[in-house]
């Protein structure tokens, strides 16, 4: 045993009181009391020895529970076969687990072993020799002498990676601005869409609305688009639509034929981090994004009142047509949904401007 | 336990001795077969009775090891079935209240895995309660090495290794957590979408990458799927391969006490104990997941429906490992810059990524930080008791205590309905109590440490009471001491307290040479800040003070007088501790 390399070569330091050395090892009950032993052993035996039964259980359940059956029993309501499953399994497998584990505590020798450590560093002489045979190594490159080698085997190298960096150049539209203003500064929302109700698809009337109702809806060009492009759209075009009390509220001069009798619709995508804002509070004419909590006044254009949002809801411009439905005056008059890099939002809206 | 006490020789000499074999034996059959192509002998003389030091807070770590086995071989029978895929499809499943709906293949195919395949269901809840046990016993893994010390040299590397598998189980968890495309799930991208478009001067760009243009698309699942079953495990397995090649190499770490040294591991061989008591561990764990799989119901993505970028549902959480980020986003006001043209999100890039990054960023640099702090170079291979690094301890509750405030936060709206209070002022106390509760907790943790510490040296110089409250003729109160035993003396004191750095100094806290420069201005008083409250630990010459006292005192207890001494001066051995007695029973 060499003891030339332990990791530290002063353990005594700083202590006031030798080291005892280890405790006397005292026997467990199950080695001097034949009768305890015994009993382990047989406790041991028959946890394996349910195993197989549970596993017969399960297999059983598998093939005779129909799928759709229910347990009902008080708090505990669940599929029967899921139940059945987690019970049998669970306990087979938990019942090997505590079987092992206590053979190994009770039955198997409980005498401390002791190892001597190294210290992860190599020796002196070691790292003298792997210094040499870098050395002989390097030599032999040729390195020394073909200086340029190392620099345009590195050079070669580091350049390899461009192409591979640039494969991946693929992996989404390149968002330049004429991308940008076809895709996240816009929606499908133009002049003269009507806004229909999210769940009937009926179009909305000013008159079916009342003071303080919100009805969420969606451009009635919806139904044009499917699978994918349609989720993409609806993340943008989704909107919200209440009706408040026009003199409980204020109307900037510049949105003031945005609206039709108290009428209003703004985009219901948060513009924090883009959850759809659903909690409307009647009387404050607050609504409160449930993800995040980010509360915009919609009886003041939907600036913020409160929480991580920084940039008003922003608001669809309608009017009535000549059926008396409720229609879009235009796209949204700035971009929905989380600010982004390249473009300044701090010009939508403020609350103040007029 | 009473045992006998024995100074034993110096313990590196405490060799288990083993009875040699009487004639060298012979491997045969399959053994000889192996050996003979691989070599199995010498590996097995390498480890087969390697050992390992016993505690139950080694487990932790075993745990988050047994739940990621448990989630390869789950997962392995999840992606039998599931469909990574954005296509809609009508769902036409055994669960009647979706059928005929329009849903995503990804969204119908975990439906089939609840509803149609027989055990589905079951494995689908073993697989998510095993990735937040994951997470979790990693988590508590990582803190319990942390506040042992277990990261100071030699282990740097290992503990870098845990901080990237920590961080990556995260990457992981959330991808697996977004592929049933349920409406839950769905919120969370759109989360993270708006995370990626808040980086500055890339957002953008990143957003339209990794979701393949705007958000959702239609290829963000089947990326997630890989990222979820490929890319992320691949490196995981990697990792914790090397982390326990790294555990083998150093030996695992152990508790000080009797016979336990810097150049030792006192514990039990691999072959058979570890072998059946790790592998046993093993079967529990999976049991226990399996039992949870059975009862408890985690993510009914049926009834949360398909993903529905109009709709959210409140009370929408994340699993809970993304909950700190989630209560950071929640509390931070509004803000955003606006320059030249360009906004910059800081409302949602500072507690969405900053947060993370700091975090792992902070915990990666600690050991170094440690080390320059204390100056300390030496090897560890013995535990640090958390009291004896206080100011460590302190920081890591501290870090606990606000890791926890971003978490609560997290559920704000939860505490708010349940206990029917203000939500915007739970907001705004969160808002001050992620920085004020840290302080708190790391002031009230250091003064524990501290009060411990000197529990520690009381005993040491004047051992336990003995429980026996004596009353003497004059009526006063007191307790005899007994002397603690050559172990607890022993683990009491076997600490190594660090001096505070000097500036300008040029020598380390052993007086060995610096190679360049001395200690700094900064370095200084940091260091004065770390070490500079520790109580010093009882010297070898007032343990010896202490004895002969307490001998004295032994003498005076066998005449009868039982009035010993309270206090460890040894001026003035009557009787502040009788005094006390007197007047509390008078006031009594």
């Amino acid at each position: 045993m060499s003891h030339d390399n332990l990791p530290v070569k002063d353990p005594e330091l700083g202590h006031p009181v030798p080291n005892p050395g280890l405790e006397e090892h005292v026997e467990r009950y199950t080695d001097v009391d034949k009768g305890a032993g015994d009993r382990a052993y047989r406790t041991i035996l028959m946890m394996l020895g349910a195993v197989p039964v549970l596993a017969i259980l399960f297999v059983v359940i598998y093939f005779a529970v129909p799928r759709d059956a229910y347990i009902d029993f008080g708090i505990l309501q669940a599929n029967a076969m899921n139940l059945g499953f987690g019970l049998t399994g669970g306990l087979a497998v938990l019942l090997i687990g505590l079987a092992v584990v206590q053979w190994a505590r009770v039955i198997m020798g409980d005498e401390e072993s002791v190892e001597i450590r190294h210290a992860a560093s190599s020796s002196e002489e070691e790292r003298a020799a792997v210094l040499e045979e870098f050395d002989a190594g390097v030599e032999q490159s040729g390195v020394r002498r073909r200086k340029l080698l190392l620099g345009a085997a590195g050079g070669g190298l580091g350049i390899s990676l461009v192409p591979a960096v640039v494969l991946f150049a693929d992996m989404g539209p390149h968002p330049t601005a004429a991308v940008r203003a076809e895709t996240i500064e816009r929606t499908i929302w133009e002049e003269g869409i009507l806004l229909v109700n999210d769940v009937t698809w009926e179009p909305l009337r000013p008159e079916a609305l009342e003071v303080g109702q919100l009805v969420n809806a969606q451009p009635a060009n919806l139904n044009d688009f499917h699978g994918a492009e349609l989720q993409v759209e609806k993340a943008k075009a989704s909107i919200i639509v209440v009706r408040m009390d026009p003199n409980s509220i204020k109307i900037p001069q510049s949105r003031a034929d945005w609206h039709v009798g108290g009428i209003l619709a703004y985009s219901k995508i948060c513009t924090h981090v883009g959850c759809p804002i659903s909690l409307w509070e009647r009387q404050t004419h607050h609504l409160l994004c449930p993800c995040h909590q980010s509360t915009f006044d919609l009886g003041n254009s939907g600036v913020v009142v409160f929480g991580p949002a920084a940039r008003a809801l922003p608001q669809l411009p309608i009017r009535v047509n000549a059926d008396g439905y409720l229609v879009a005056q235009s796209d949204f008059t700035v971009p929905v949904g989380p600010s982004f890099f390249e473009r300044d939002s701090s010009q939508d809206f403020q609350d103040g401007d007029q | 336990m009473a045992t006998p006490t024995r100074v034993a020789e110096s313990s590196p000499a405490v060799e288990a001795d083993r009875a040699p074999a009487s004639k060298p034996k012979e491997m045969h059959g399959v053994a000889k077969w192996a050996d003979e192509r691989i070599g199995i002998a010498k590996i097995g003389k390498f480890g087969l009775r390697k050992v390992f030091p016993d505690h139950w807070s080694f487990l932790l770590g075993e745990i988050a090891l047994y739940s990621f086995i448990i989630l390869l071989l789950t997962g392995v029978f999840l992606t039998i079935w599931f469909k990574p895929s954005m296509a809609e499809i009508e769902y036409d499943g055994s669960y009647q209240l979706l059928k005929g709906m329009p849903v995503s293949e990804a969204f119908a195919s975990t439906l089939d895995i609840s509803f149609d395949v027989r055990g589905g269901l079951l494995v689908r809840q073993i697989h998510h309660w095993a990735a937040l046990l994951f997470v979790a016993a990693a988590t508590v893994h990582m803190l319990r090495v942390f506040f042992t010390g277990a990261f100071r040299k030699p282990r740097e590397v290992n503990w870098l290794i845990g901080v990237g598998l920590l961080s990556l189980s995260l990457i992981a968890g959330f991808a697996g957590y977004s592929l049933p495309d349920d409406l839950l799930s769905g919120t969370g991208l759109r989360f993270v979408d708006g995370l990626i478009r808040s980086i500055p001067i890339i957002g953008t760009w990143a957003e339209f990458f990794v979701f393949g243009g705007e958000y959702p698309g239609s290829i963000l699942i089947p990326r997630l799927y890989m990222v979820h079953i490929l890319l992320v495990p691949g490196i995981l397995l990697g990792l914790i391969s090397a982390h326990l090649a790294l555990v083998v190499y150093h030996k695992h770490t152990q508790y000080p006490g009797a016979g336990r040294t810097e150049n030792n591991v006192v514990g039990y061989p691999l072959f058979p104990i570890y072998m059946a008591k790790a592998g046993g561990f093993f079967f529990i764990v999976f049991g226990f997941l399996v039992l949870m799989g059975g009862f408890f119901q985690i993510n009914p993505v049926w009834l949360y429906g398909p993903y529905d970028p109009a709709k959210v549902t409140a009370g929408s959480q994340p699993d809970w490992y993304m909950g700190w980020v989630e209560g950071a986003i929640r509390i931070i006001p509004a803000m955003e810059w606006h320059i030249a043209g360009t906004t910059w999100t800081w409302s949602v890039f500072l507690p969405g990524v900053g947060l993370m990054g700091v975090l792992f960023v902070g915990l990666g640099l600690w050991p170094f930080i440690e080390s320059w702090i204390t100056g300390d170079k030496r090897e560890h291979h013995l535990l640090d008791r958390p009291r004896n690094a206080p100011t460590r301890t302190a920081l890591g509750v501290a870090g606990m205590t606000c890791y926890g405030m971003f978490w609560l936060s997290g559920g704000n709206d939860i505490i708010a309905t349940r206990f029917n209070l203000d939500l915007n002022a739970i907001t705004l106390f969160m808002r001050v109590a992620v920085f004020v509760a840290p302080v708190i907790a790391f002031i009230i943790t250091k003064r524990i440490a501290l009060s411990l510490q000197r529990a520690d040296r009381e005993r040491v110089l004047h051992g336990s009471e003995d429980g026996m409250i004596v009353r003497s003729p004059e009526g006063g109160y007191s307790e005899a001491h007994l002397p603690v035993s050559k172990e607890e003396e022993f683990l009491l004191t076997q600490h190594l307290q660090h001096k505070v750095l000097e500036q300008g100094h040029d020598t380390d806290a052993r007086g060995v040479q610096r190679k360049k420069g001395g200690v700094g201005r900064l370095q200084a008083r940091l260091s004065r800040w770390y070490l500079g409250h520790d109580i010093p630990k009882a010297t070898a010459s007032e343990i010896e003070a202490a004895h002969n006292h307490g001998a004295h005192g032994e003498v005076e207890g066998s005449h009868g007088a039982p009035e010993l001494d309270g206090d460890g001066t040894g001026a003035t051995p009557h009787h502040s501790a009788d005094e006390d007695a007197h007047s509390g029973s008078t006031a009594g």
